[in-house]
């Protein structure tokens, strides 16, 4: 083989993962074209685990369709998430994000996976690691990061923080661990009442799944039959406390007891979603409320205020990110798949990257919220009224 | 006479040559003093509450007591608030009702420390408090006791927002049956809390995050084991001639402040401390009020039915209301629920120029 043959020959396979065909002709004139579209498996079977299910005869599929136009937008969709969290997280350093911070790294799947299986036109509601879910609800990235740093721009016009960021649909952004519960219950009682096809996600941690109001929840949800999908995201921690030290039976899939209930690998997208559908299905079936448990990770402490590591090791972080990262499972699937290429997925990486630096700057730069929003918003649909200010002098509007 | 002296505490060594001298002792750190001592006095006391033990304290203010104390005393518990008050007045209540034969309560029954991480999450369990814990000792004509403390951050942080930022002290002042205490201090914190875990009555010990972290001074006297200061006692701060400031927990630095800057335009204001809540010191507001005829009350919570409203209408319907030259007046937090905004979070909690400014118009100038 001459030289330049091995040249070739090297080049074709270095090019090859760029996507890009070599076409020679005796050696002498190469001619690159980049591979089309029409060159990716448009869609693929893959096998995933099994749930394990209690007072259910069925279960969700096992064998599931990933089709590329879905796989490329979950990807997008996780690595958005993923890259806004830690921006969240460098500026939270600086000062420039204050208070509570309560980072969604690492549970991706989780938020990704829900929302794949419900419609926008159906409910949730989480606690206080919800910046995934104001996303994945139809928040964007620049309102998100403008409300963490208290600007005008903020999806809650800088009021409401971390914790208490809303939009259609979706109630919440809950500061009271437990609470959000009834309050999705609430909202399903509400569908039902108002005869609509659509149900509630409602989100809670391990943590919050000793609350008692969560059991009290459980009673009326089947008594009414009210479709909503309980969900407990279990990363393995409540703040600093671990399941075994906070809980008599961590089988969270279980403790509705009476409510039929699935446990899910929550760091596989695929899992997520099959799981949520068969829960949707059997809600708006009339059959009454579902449990889910969502075994998850998060990278991050409880809080920024919690480095995360006096209560768990870095080796047990490490390996969860090495071994089980929602996002590399999933890029993994789609290039040994042949759905996408690496510099597709790169170019993905760039544009993600590009919006959260745009992002970050709206938000670091929108001013903050005028004075004269301090008092409105008390009540609905009231007429202007007068507001107390810190002395008796001084006296403040307030508009609904 | 000097004498070198070496305090060992929760793993932080402080050093000090000592010639009666007063040592820089964070609030944190006199918390911890104050609970560690009265683990140390009396095997009945404990603590329980969320991540109080191996997480030293989601504010650290238990910081190496579980290493000391170990899981019978430094108890973690889920996040379940309800439980963990009806858990608190059971040991009280149970032991009491069987050994009250052969000795009298309540040196029979437990004496628990039951942290709320904030005061926020006590509504979780507020039934409890109001209704077991308050009530029972009335209830049960005096058989009954519940000697508890229930303590944690009140009030607002900075940037915690609407759901982590209430006030609590009116909500518990009202109810007959607590004890409430609010300190300042370092030494507030200290002798209240010791006070508060001998006391065999229900007490609501309501802390602040922003004082955790401040350092004050603390006299020879404070760093002594049997140091207490008696609830239902206010402490004059600053006296003064012209006006009287009447404050509880960080608003309490506050008025000490605008007082520095008013005295040199010649305002000399009398700055009370209230420390208890409930039962409140009136006849110390009173005799300052009889002195200065002007009355300002600073308190970070809402104004409608609240600490400051409680003692305005107390002046009036004593002695002290001939004395007033001016209506009393109430600096409170702005009337709406907590933005998270810096700009409107300042503006929504009593700043120290607010409280200058009512001082002048109370006094006309």
């Amino acid at each position: 083989m001459c030289i330049w043959s091995i040249y070739q020959w090297i080049m074709c396979d270095m090019l090859a993962d760029f996507g890009c065909n070599l076409i020679s002709s005796s050696g002498a004139a190469v001619v690159m074209s980049a591979r089309t579209y029409a060159d990716f498996t448009t869609q693929a079977s893959f096998e995933i685990k099994k749930c394990d299910v209690h007072k259910l005869d069925d279960a969700p599929a096992t064998e599931v369709v990933l089709t590329r136009e879905e796989g490329l937008q979950y990807y997008r969709i996780m690595q958005t998430m993923r890259r806004m969290e830690l921006k969240a997280d460098q500026l939270y350093k600086q000062k420039i994000i204050r208070g509570f911070c309560h980072l969604y790294d690492g549970q991706e799947a989780c938020a990704v996976g829900i929302e794949a299986g419900i419609n926008l036109t159906d409910h949730l509601i989480t606690a206080y690691r919800a910046h995934g879910y104001t996303y994945t609800r139809g928040g964007t990235v620049k309102e998100i990061m403008a409300e963490l740093t208290g600007r005008r721009g903020g999806i809650a016009k800088g009021k409401g923080g971390s914790m208490h960021m809303y939009t259609k649909n979706f109630y919440g952004g809950n500061g009271i661990v437990g609470a959000q519960v009834p309050l999705g219950a609430g909202v399903a009682l509400a569908c039902k009442y108002q005869e609509r096809n659509e149900l509630c996600v409602c989100l809670y941690g391990d943590g919050a799944a000793n609350q008692g109001q969560i059991f009290e929840t459980y009673n009326m949800a089947a008594l009414w039959k009210l479709p909503v999908i309980f969900i407990c995201e279990n990363n393995k921690y409540g703040m600093g406390t671990s399941v075994e030290r906070a809980a008599a039976s961590t089988d969270y899939f279980k403790r509705g007891d009476f409510i039929p209930g699935l446990r899910v690998d929550g760091m596989d997208v695929l899992c997520v979603r099959e799981a949520t559908r068969f829960a949707a299905d059997h809600c708006r079936s009339g059959k009454g409320p579902i449990l889910m448990e969502l075994q998850t990770y998060r990278y991050h402490g409880h809080s920024m205020s919690d480095p995360g590591v006096s209560y768990r090791t870095r080796e047990e972080i490490q390996e969860v990110r090495s071994k089980s990262d929602p996002i590399s499972m999933l890029k993994d699937r789609m290039l040994s798949n042949n759905m996408a290429s690496v510099e597709e997925l790169k170019e993905i990486d760039v544009e993600v990257r590009k919006e959260i630096e745009d992002a970050a700057q709206f938000a670091t730069t929108d001013p903050e919220p005028p004075l004269d929003d301090l008092c409105n918003h008390i009540f609905s649909n009231e007429p202007p009224l007068e507001v107390r200010g810190t002395n008796p002098w001084t006296k403040l509007k307030s508009v609904s | 006479m000097a004498a070198l002296r070496c305090f060992l505490r929760s793993g932080k060594v402080r050093l000090c040559v000592c010639l009666r001298v007063r040592v820089q002792v964070m609030v944190r750190d006199a918390l911890n003093q104050a609970m560690d001592e009265e683990l140390e006095r009396d095997e009945r006391v404990f603590l329980l509450g969320e991540e109080v033990a191996q997480y030293d304290g989601a504010y650290k203010v238990s910081r190496g007591l579980w290493k000391k104390y170990g899981d019978k005393r430094i108890i973690d518990t889920p996040i379940t608030e309800v439980m963990q008050l009806c858990v608190c007045v059971c040991v009280c209540v149970k032991l009491s009702v069987c050994d009250s034969v052969l000795a009298p309560p309540p040196q029979a029954g437990l004496r628990p420390i039951c942290e709320f991480m904030t005061f926020n999450f006590s509504m979780q369990a507020i039934d409890q408090v109001i209704n077991s814990a308050a009530k029972t000792y009335y209830m049960s004509a005096g058989l009954q006791p519940v000697p508890i403390v229930f303590r944690g951050p009140n009030g607002a942080s900075a940037g915690v927002a609407a759901q982590h930022s209430q006030c609590f002290a009116a909500w518990y002042g009202h109810c007959p049956g607590l004890k409430v205490i609010s300190p300042w201090s370092a030494e507030d914190c200290k002798g209240l809390l010791k006070s508060a875990i001998r006391d065999d009555n229900p007490v609501v010990f309501l802390e602040n995050e922003l004082m955790y972290g401040v350092p004050f001074e603390m006299s020879e006297e404070a760093q002594s084991k049997d140091f207490t200061i008696p609830i239902g006692k206010a402490k004059i701060e600053r006296p003064g001639s012209h006006i009287t400031l009447v404050s509880h927990s960080r608003f309490v630095g506050h008025c000490l402040d605008a007082a520095a800057v008013l005295a040199k335009e010649g305002i000399e204001c009398e700055v009370i401390n209230l420390r208890t809540i409930r039962p409140l010191d009136v006849e110390c507001i009173e005799g300052s009020v009889m002195k200065t005829n002007h009355l300002v009350t600073v308190e970070g919570g809402w104004p409608q039915f609240g600490v400051g409203a409680e003692i305005c209408a107390r002046i009036m319907e004593g002695p002290a209301f001939n004395y007033l030259d001016a209506p009393a007046v109430r600096v409170t937090g702005v009337d709406i629920p907590m933005p998270y905004a810096k700009i409107l979070e300042d503006n929504s909690i009593p700043q120290i120029k607010d409280i200058i400014f009512s001082v002048k118009k109370t006094l006309n100038v």
